[in-house]
């Protein structure tokens, strides 16, 4: 059946045995979530322990979370086009609280409304205190490489 | 659809003689909107205008609507409540009337500022829900939605006069566009009709969108209206089907081969009325002339279909579909006969549930899948009580690989030409399978 891939259910073999507890959300003008759903799936494959915000989140609301779940990881997942800005805005928020000072967040998906204005934006959205930023473009292996390093480091 | 009315946007689409077809469309400024309007209303078809408003207006941010129109920015849609009832009058002017009723689509999860505009600007027909217009695209609180919702339908009703009766559509045969199997989606249709029943209004319309596969959505068309018949006595009432809503073909070939089978299947299951998409629509807004081409090619393809034969077609009931969709709404009913707490008991306790839907007030333990037929089933229903009419299948459970190939699953079959062909001859398959 064309639905199911098997063997990319559950934990990867040879990933650690214990994963990250990571928050997925929205950004406040993105109405999308099948780009959650996917990074729920995904991440939940992978090993990690999943809550999804869902759509047009409130940066008020991913602070809370962030204070009241304390996550090992904060993914960010766009396809509106207004990544770059509502991302921009969301990091401030974040970063503005101290006890999130070095809470690993990062943000993915389509992040302009063109390929090139989501490229510009990619220094600016790491210089505002993203730790990872991933452009659709490049797929799920840089992502999943970060991970990866990000897992082993908290795991120890 | 047996009960009679006056004029208006439901009496239009009853008393046409073939296939209503509709754009999607909305512009900015108003010498523009009136052009598409016009040019729907000229199209060789029996069609009916859309006026679909802006992002801004929809979420109520009033304040950026005006400043685009101040500064001529491009809008998404029409912004009704910027431009105001004078103004809108003037557009219509000459082009909007018993011969060419026009429908207000927006997306609003508390509309009354929005139905009140329609009405001063002379308009009574719109659409959405207090489910539809909530779960999948905002954080609004259900039982805000349901308030927010029959105050809506109550000023539509109130506004009933010697003009047209006004008319409202539910949007529920959508929710999340794709991966929703159908039992639900008649549901959820039907309930927010009958919502709209008990806060007043008396004319109305059912949706139903396209799914995966054209023998399940036959069955669904033919439940909600079987449905429909039984539940709603002595309302107008008919039923839209839209065009696919989900992840759209990029091939015009696959587009032209999508929306033939949903005019096939609005034909053949007795829907009155059809919501068309373009051949471009994968790839950006279509222009006018786009969607007049469309809608043409739509009522071309409709009056080449033979009639559908009226015994058969009224016989919705021995289906997969029906028992689905008749169990959850005989659930929410059993709540009460007050239907907009029926619905929030539902979702509350996940007698509703609707599948990928992350809000807040969705239990979020429903799962769907597409099966090797390519019909749409559950591998989770949660506490959804269909458990006596399904057999779940928790091994189909979608991986994140698994949910994009069925999200393209549509789009990539009809740009390889491979269901092209309408599937006019299968049988259904027997309830219960």
């Amino acid at each position: 059946m064309q639905t199911t891939a098997p063997g990319t259910a559950g934990p990867t073999p040879g990933a650690p045995a214990t994963g990250l507890d990571v928050v997925v959300t929205g950004t406040s003008s993105d109405a999308h979530t099948w780009n959650l759903i996917y990074l729920e799936l995904l991440l939940t494959e992978w090993g990690h322990r999943v809550s999804v915000l869902g759509a047009c989140v409130p940066e008020e609301l991913v602070v809370t979370e962030a204070l009241a779940c304390r996550p090992d990881l904060v993914v960010v997942g766009s396809v509106n086009g207004h990544g770059a800005a509502d991302g921009l805005r969301l990091i401030a928020a974040i970063r503005a609280e101290p006890r999130l000072a070095a809470l690993p967040v990062v943000i993915g998906g389509k992040l302009g409304t063109a390929e090139d204005t989501a490229r510009a934006a990619l220094p600016r959205l790491r210089a505002a205190g993203f730790t990872g930023v991933f452009e659709e473009s490049a797929g799920t292996a840089p992502f999943r490489r970060y991970l990866d390093t990000l897992t082993a480091g908290v795991c120890r | 659809m047996d009960a009679p009315t006056t004029t208006g946007f439901g009496a239009f689409v009853r008393d046409a003689r073939e296939l209503v077809v509709q754009p999607r469309m909305g512009f900015g400024p108003p010498r523009r909107m009136r052009r598409g309007l016009r040019a729907t209303r000229d199209a060789d078809a029996t069609s009916v205008g859309t006026l679909t408003l802006d992002s801004y207006t929809r979420v109520g941010d009033l304040a950026a609507a005006r400043r685009a129109v101040t500064e001529g920015t491009d809008l998404n849609g029409y912004p009704l409540l910027t431009h105001g009832p004078a103004a809108t009058r003037r557009m219509l002017r000459g082009i909007g009337g018993p011969g060419f009723p026009v429908q207000v689509r927006h997306g609003s999860a508390a509309p009354q500022d929005i139905v009140r505009g329609l009405l001063a600007a002379g308009l009574h027909a719109t659409e959405g829900g207090p489910v539809s217009y909530c779960l999948p695209y905002s954080r609004t609180p259900l039982a805000e939605a349901v308030h927010h919702w029959t105050r809506a339908c109550e000023l539509l009703a109130e506004a009933r006069g010697p003009g047209p009766e006004p008319h409202l559509e539910s949007f529920g045969g959508c929710m999340m566009g794709q991966l929703c199997p159908p039992g639900l989606l008649v549901a959820l249709s039907l309930l927010e009709g009958m919502f709209f029943v008990r806060h007043g209004l008396r004319s109305i319309s059912l949706s139903y969108a396209q799914q995966t596969d054209p023998v399940q959505d036959e069955e669904a068309v033919r439940a909600l209206r079987a449905l429909a018949a039984e539940l709603l006595p002595g309302v107008d009432w008919h039923i839209v089907v839209y065009t696919y809503m989900g992840v759209y073909p990029r091939t015009p070939s696959g587009a032209r081969a999508l929306q033939d089978r949903a005019v096939a299947l609005a034909v053949r299951a007795g829907a009155r009325r059809l919501i068309v998409k373009t051949t471009v629509e994968a790839r950006r807004i279509p222009t006018v002339a786009e969607n007049v081409a469309a809608l043409e090619t739509s009522a071309r393809t409709a009056r080449a279909l033979p009639r559908p034969d009226r015994a058969a077609a009224d016989d919705g009931r021995d289906t997969q579909v029906y028992a689905e969709a008749r169990a959850l709404v005989e659930a929410v009913l059993c709540l009460g006969p007050d239907i907009g707490r029926g619905l929030l008991t539902a979702f509350g306790r996940g007698w509703l549930d609707v599948p990928y839907c992350l809000h807040p007030d969705n239990a979020g333990r429903s799962a769907g899948f597409i099966d090797e037929r390519g019909r749409l089933g559950w591998s989770s229903v949660g506490a959804m009580p269909i458990g006596h009419v399904v057999t779940p299948r928790p091994a189909a459970a979608l991986t994140s690989s698994g949910l994009l190939d069925a999200l393209h699953y549509v789009e990539t079959r009809l740009d390889l030409g491979e269901l092209a062909g309408t599937g006019a001859h299968r049988e259904p398959a027997p309830a219960g399978s």
